[in-house]
């Protein structure tokens, strides 16, 4: 039968592949999004071994801090990746910082809702904010762009204008002595594993202050939820049917429609998550300063695409990853801390972002079409 | 039961004022390979997009397995078996060979809530469908950019099967494709056919049709000319119905008075 005649044909094929097979592993680390970012955050943490390997920034407190601030950027990182590679940008992340801050403090201190309630208030207007973003781009088919740019302005200016008017000023202090006792607040307040501290600094194994007390006392909370949001945006991407989605919507919108994907809702549902990302992030910062600030955020939604950027991800969409966006926020949170342990101007800290990016655009492309290329 | 798997019966579709189909009527066996010819504008796209549920007919029935049937979206279409495979395939060329075969119909397992897609499942089918085909893929979770074209036609035609299709339809499946890739994708069509699907195959390429096809309906400026059996006319024939016949005859025509004025 002609099955027969085929799997003899293919057995003659498969004769000439075992030399393609040899080069497969090669490939196989080719293939993975986030080899440059892996590659540049062992050069990053190279560079700073070597230059301010003796100034205490790998100190438990120092490494806490750059881990902190890498940890934050992350968080947003990786929305924006998973945006990304659903084909979409989403410009107003950092005015949604701005705004989920404000939902969260002013209910809080001028409404006398309970500190919980306005936390899932702001939740909630993340969710419809992130829906709104979807689906103005998913209905009108603008470029996100667009409706995202748009979005940026209009919820900075509410942010100041909201805020204005309600409390005459632009920030709002006073949070801090709400977060204790309040059921919710502590998963995104509490310093973890600080039995761990507490003993390494008994131990005289770490830095203590005066007191007696480490200086480090805890793993910040913003490193939980960023190691918690890695791994469960690398499990939706690669081992579940809703990644494929993801992959498949970003990769080719009109063909994805044609076999059944709902595209429409996987693109809103990523805006959302994008928006839900950011009010995880103004949680952190906002029970951590103890206040709100109408101007945080700012140029943050810029960061966080650029670590995607770094991490792989393709500006057309249809591939990245969630480990290379970490990776990403990884390498600006450890230079923007390290520039500071170096006698380097911090001043140069941007001209170094900016660089970065550019180089690893260059490289992912370059990549990109290595994998893609026709036998 | 009637012996038709599918009828597209006087089938019409109006964008506005233009008529895009007019009374368009095709009938398809078990087996059998429909060509559909017909030069650019002829309203090849609009059908095919009846057929596949992006457009609804503004007049005429379509009838599958004795039914009439309305769709209201392709997954309707998909959903009772009609298979439509696209010129641009529908296929991400970042994408691994498995989650392309597999887009938007992943096999899943687990406990609700953390149902994951069955990779290894995904894969083992992915490359026992492409190894039917006799297209050994290497690694089913390579990009489907390193295939060549036919191997991607194949890949897209494979998946259409896997997933039930009775009625294939394949637009322009060798139009972007030499001569060795073209005959690879004409033998895996007649092999579907051969077990038992309807094909209908749109092309405007008399040449890549006419071996293949069992029947042929040409369309002209929105209207059938009508469906021929193969032992009923010529290639010749064929191709001179798809160019409007005649003009070319008017061409030919010319062209003999040229020849006799010169040899004179």
């Amino acid at each position: 039968m002609s099955v027969k005649s085929e799997s003899i044909q293919s057995k003659k094929d498969s004769g000439q592949d075992e030399r393609l097979k040899k080069i497969s592993p090669l490939r196989v680390l080719l293939n993975r999004p986030e080899l440059g970012a892996l590659g540049g955050s062992i050069l990053v943490f190279i560079f700073f071994g070597i230059v301010a390997g003796d100034t205490g920034m790998f100190s438990a407190y120092g490494t806490l801090n750059f881990l902190d601030v890498s940890a934050n950027l992350g968080i947003i990182a990786i929305a924006a990746a998973m945006l990304m590679i659903g084909g979409e940008f989403d410009l107003s992340i950092g005015s949604m910082i701005g705004f989920a801050g404000i939902c969260i403090a002013i209910p809080a201190i001028y409404w006398g809702w309970p500190l919980w309630t306005s936390i899932i208030f702001a939740f909630a207007m993340a969710v419809l904010i992130g829906y709104f973003n979807g689906i103005m781009v998913v209905k009108t088919g603008l470029p996100s762009f667009i409706v995202t740019l748009a979005m940026l302005f209009i919820l900075r200016g509410a942010t100041l204008a909201i805020t204005r008017l309600i409390t005459g000023r632009t920030q709002i202090p006073g949070l801090r002595v709400l977060i204790e006792d309040d059921p919710i607040a502590w998963l995104f307040a509490t310093d973890t594993f600080q039995w761990l501290f507490t003993w390494l600094g008994s131990m005289k194994l770490i830095a203590l202050r005066t007191d007696g007390t480490p200086l480090a006392t805890g793993i910040p909370p913003s490193v939980i939820w960023f190691i918690a949001l890695t791994l469960f945006a690398t499990w939706i991407l690669m081992k579940t049917r809703y990644g494929n989605w993801i992959f498949a919507s970003g990769g080719d919108k009109v063909g994805a429609t044609n076999v059944g994907v709902p595209v429409g809702r996987v693109k809103i549902s990523l805006f959302i998550g994008t928006a839900v990302a950011s009010t995880i992030f103004a949680c952190i910062q906002v029970l951590d300063a103890g206040s709100a600030d109408t101007m945080r955020g700012t140029l943050k939604e810029l960061e966080a695409i650029a670590a995607a950027v770094v991490g792989g991800c393709l500006l057309t969409g249809g591939y990245g990853s969630a480990i290379g966006a970490a990776l990403g926020a990884i390498i600006f949170g450890t230079v923007s801390m390290g520039i500071f342990y170096t006698d380097v101007d911090t001043d140069w800290f941007k001209v170094f972002l900016g660089a970065m990016m550019l180089i690893a655009v260059v490289f992912n492309n370059y990549i990109r079409k290595k994998v893609t290329e026709t036998k | 039961m009637s012996e038709y798997l599918v009828q597209f019966n006087n089938i019409s579709k109006f964008f506005g004022k233009v008529i895009a189909l007019k009374d368009v009527t095709m009938k398809l066996k078990k087996g059998e390979i429909m060509c559909l010819l017909g030069d650019n504008g002829a309203g090849k796209s609009t059908l095919i997009k009846t057929l596949a549920g992006v457009h609804k007919p503004d007049e005429g029935e379509i009838i599958f397995e004795d039914q009439k049937i309305v769709f209201d979206s392709p997954r309707d279409a998909l959903d009772i078996g009609i298979g439509t495979v696209y010129q641009d395939l529908a296929l991400v060329s970042l994408m691994s060979v498995t989650r392309n075969f597999f887009m938007g119909r992943e096999p899943q397992k687990g406990l609700p809530f953390f149902r994951t897609f069955d990779i290894e499942k995904a894969n083992t089918i992915a490359a026992e469908r492409m190894g039917q085909i006799g297209i050994d893929v290497r690694d089913p979770s390579q990009a489907v950019g390193t295939m060549s074209g036919g191997e991607r036609q194949c890949l897209a035609i494979s998946r259409a099967i896997y997933f039930g299709a009775k009625v294939l339809v394949l637009d322009e499946p060798t139009s972007a494709l030499g001569v060795h890739q073209a005959s690879m994708v004409l033998k895996y069509i007649v092999k579907a056919a051969s077990q038992g699907l309807a094909v209908i195959l749109i092309t405007h390429n008399v040449h890549h049709a006419y071996p293949v096809g069992n029947s042929f309906t040409v369309l002209n400026r929105g209207k059938s000319m009508g469906t021929f059996q193969k032992k009923d006319i010529s290639r010749e024939k064929l191709l001179s119905m798809m160019a409007g016949g005649e003009e070319l005859d008017k061409l030919e025509v010319e062209l003999k008075e040229m020849d006799r004025i010169e040899n004179n």
